[in-house]
């Protein structure tokens, strides 16, 4: 009988991987322009991908930010005179988990009404005459969880008519910021299988320049796996080598504008994510991405030669 | 089993003819390396190569397999080292049935066969050694192991001298020895030629006619297609001619038997 039974080792040995990463960096030495052309495709795809990836991310803190900064919108009641408002603007005041009280009149209200409204506001007009709105206090919470605590402790006072906190205002931008993640997400995907098929007939081209080294290979007795090692540690030289230059410029460019922008928003509520731990994470993500592309589209290259 | 019982009938055969020619009995051992039973090969572009073929070769035989070009001996080599699969038939190579081997275990049988090539198949940018080497590489064989045997086997080639050069500084025929090294680096029980001599001179023929003669001697199976009719008519061997996927000669130390 023939040596049939012994199974494929499935532990491989040391020496083992050993060659099969010289060859994979032999193989890139020796087909530079192909090892140039893939890794600039992975360069490109990532470019892009870390530019939407940071600005998704901003993106993100500003909505959280914005979340924060809830305001409650307390109407007063139209039979309350100029004294009854003082009063409650006074007892506004005590309640611990108010930061401050800004008094909007109804006049005020109506103008802000046509604004927002646009064209059809035009219409709401007519209400300046004999106005239904109530004046309003603008209040805001030291912290955006008190929210809820403050506006039910505050439908409690007198001459007070409606406690509102724009939820609805807070959800609109919500929707806004989801869908402009979807998208960003679609082109993410759509980037990184452009990239995964650059890379793969960029390697197909290699591996029909080795068909030959493969089907000796396969001669001998090399086992599918053992022929694919090498081209899977290529693929994956190939996107960490593509990662670089990205990691790099993104770095750098975020650097730049987190100086530029940053003092700017000083004052607002707006913040964008300090450098420090966020580059470190987009950096990880970007090599992380870059190995599956090379993996991936040398795997689905070499593929094709292992049949028969 | 099988092999157990196709033993003990040639056996008796082989006593019998003995018998006859008035020999005291001699019990000989043979076994079949190689057994194809009604084997047909018919490729997806309609051309029958193999129609219909039963033959057996034992182990430690010698055989050439003759024949015009396109009769379908290329096939029949092929279908030896599993490079093609028949359409209908059984081929057992040492009781394993190739027409049915799993496509995973192909690798694992190519490693108890040697094949050599007329265009040599050496990889360009290895030396001799590696090339040599890279057949016990892949099956990864322990590295003290590989240099101990690739060097025994260049030796029995008579490259051992050559062994850190590059394929393309050597001569057509040192690269076949090469290839033969590479071949029986794995103590294959069948080494499989497919014109081997087909790119070299008359002299260096001889050399590798030479080398596969010592490879058979120390109890290999040879099965080797091939053109020449010098080698076939002086080194006497087990003739089978193929024409038209058919078998249509089996002779013990026959001759070439076509013009060239």
């Amino acid at each position: 009988m023939f040596v049939m039974s012994k199974e494929v080792n499935t532990v491989m040995k040391i020496s083992t991987i050993g060659r099969h990463a010289r060859e994979s960096i032999k193989s890139l030495s020796r087909n530079a322009w192909m090892t140039f052309a893939s890794v600039s495709a992975v360069t490109v795809t990532l470019i892009l991908v870390g530019v939407f990836f940071v600005l998704m991310m901003n993106l993100n803190t500003v909505a959280q930010t914005v979340e924060e900064d809830v305001q409650i919108r307390v109407h007063i009641d139209v039979a309350a005179n100029k004294h009854d408002q003082d009063t409650l603007k006074a007892a506004l005041q005590t309640i611990p988990e108010v930061k401050s009280v800004k008094f909007s009149s109804k006049e005020q209200e109506l103008k802000e009404l046509v604004k927002s409204m646009g064209e059809e506001g035009k219409a709401f007009k007519l209400f300046e005459q004999d106005n239904p709105l109530n004046d309003v206090f603008i209040v805001k919470t030291k912290k955006p969880t008190d929210t809820m605590k403050a506006a039910s402790k505050i439908e409690k006072l007198n001459f007070v008519a409606k406690v509102k906190y724009g939820q609805d205002k807070v959800e609109k931008l919500f929707k806004f910021i989801k869908a402009s993640r979807n998208v960003g997400v679609v082109l993410i995907i759509g980037l990184f299988f452009t990239a995964i098929f650059l890379i793969s007939n960029t390697i197909k081209i290699t591996i029909i320049a080795r068909r030959r080294e493969i089907k000796i290979m396969r001669l001998v007795g090399a086992t599918n796996s053992f022929i694919r090692w090498p081209f899977f540690l290529e693929g994956l030289w190939l996107g960490i080598l593509g990662s670089i230059l990205p990691i790099i410029l993104i770095s750098i460019a975020y650097y730049r504008a987190f100086d530029y922008v940053n003092p700017k928003l000083e004052g607002t509520f707006i913040k964008i994510l300090p450098f420090d731990p966020f580059m470190y994470q987009v950096a990880g993500i970007l090599l992380l991405m870059g190995a599956l592309i090379g993996v991936w589209g040398s795997l689905m290259s070499v593929r094709k030669f292992l049949k028969v | 089993m099988h092999n157990m019982f196709v033993i003990l009938v040639r056996f008796e055969e082989i006593n019998r003819k003995l018998s006859n020619k008035c020999y005291s009995t001699i019990i000989i051992w043979v076994i079949i390396m190689i057994e194809m039973q009604e084997v047909y090969k018919k490729y997806p572009n309609g051309v029958t190569a193999i129609n219909g073929i039963d033959v057996r070769i034992n182990q430690g035989e010698f055989v050439y397999v003759v024949g015009p070009s396109g009769a379908g001996k290329s096939t029949f080599i092929k279908m030896m080292y599993r490079e093609e699969v028949p359409t209908s038939g059984t081929i057992l190579m040492n009781g394993v049935n190739l027409a049915k081997l799993k496509m995973k275990k192909v690798p694992l049988y190519r490693r108890n066969i040697g094949v050599v090539f007329q265009d040599y198949k050496l990889l360009p940018t290895l030396t001799v050694y590696e090339n040599v080497a890279f057949a016990l590489e892949v099956i990864e064989a322990p590295q003290k192991y590989i240099k101990k045997r690739v060097m025994e086997v260049l030796d029995l080639v008579g490259l051992k001298h050559k062994a850190r050069m590059l394929p393309n500084e050597l001569s057509g025929g040192e690269q076949q020895r090469v290839s033969i090294a590479r071949s029986i680096v794995n103590s294959p029980k069948v080494v499989i030629a497919d014109e081997p001599t087909g790119n070299l001179d008359p002299e260096t023929t001889w050399e590798i006619m030479k080398i596969f003669e010592e490879i058979n001697n120390r109890g290999t199976t040879m099965v080797m297609a091939t053109h020449n009719r010098d080698i076939v008519n002086t080194l006497k061997r087990r003739v089978i001619a193929i024409e038209g996927g058919k078998i249509v000669r089996d002779e013990q130390r026959g001759e070439y038997g076509y013009e060239n």
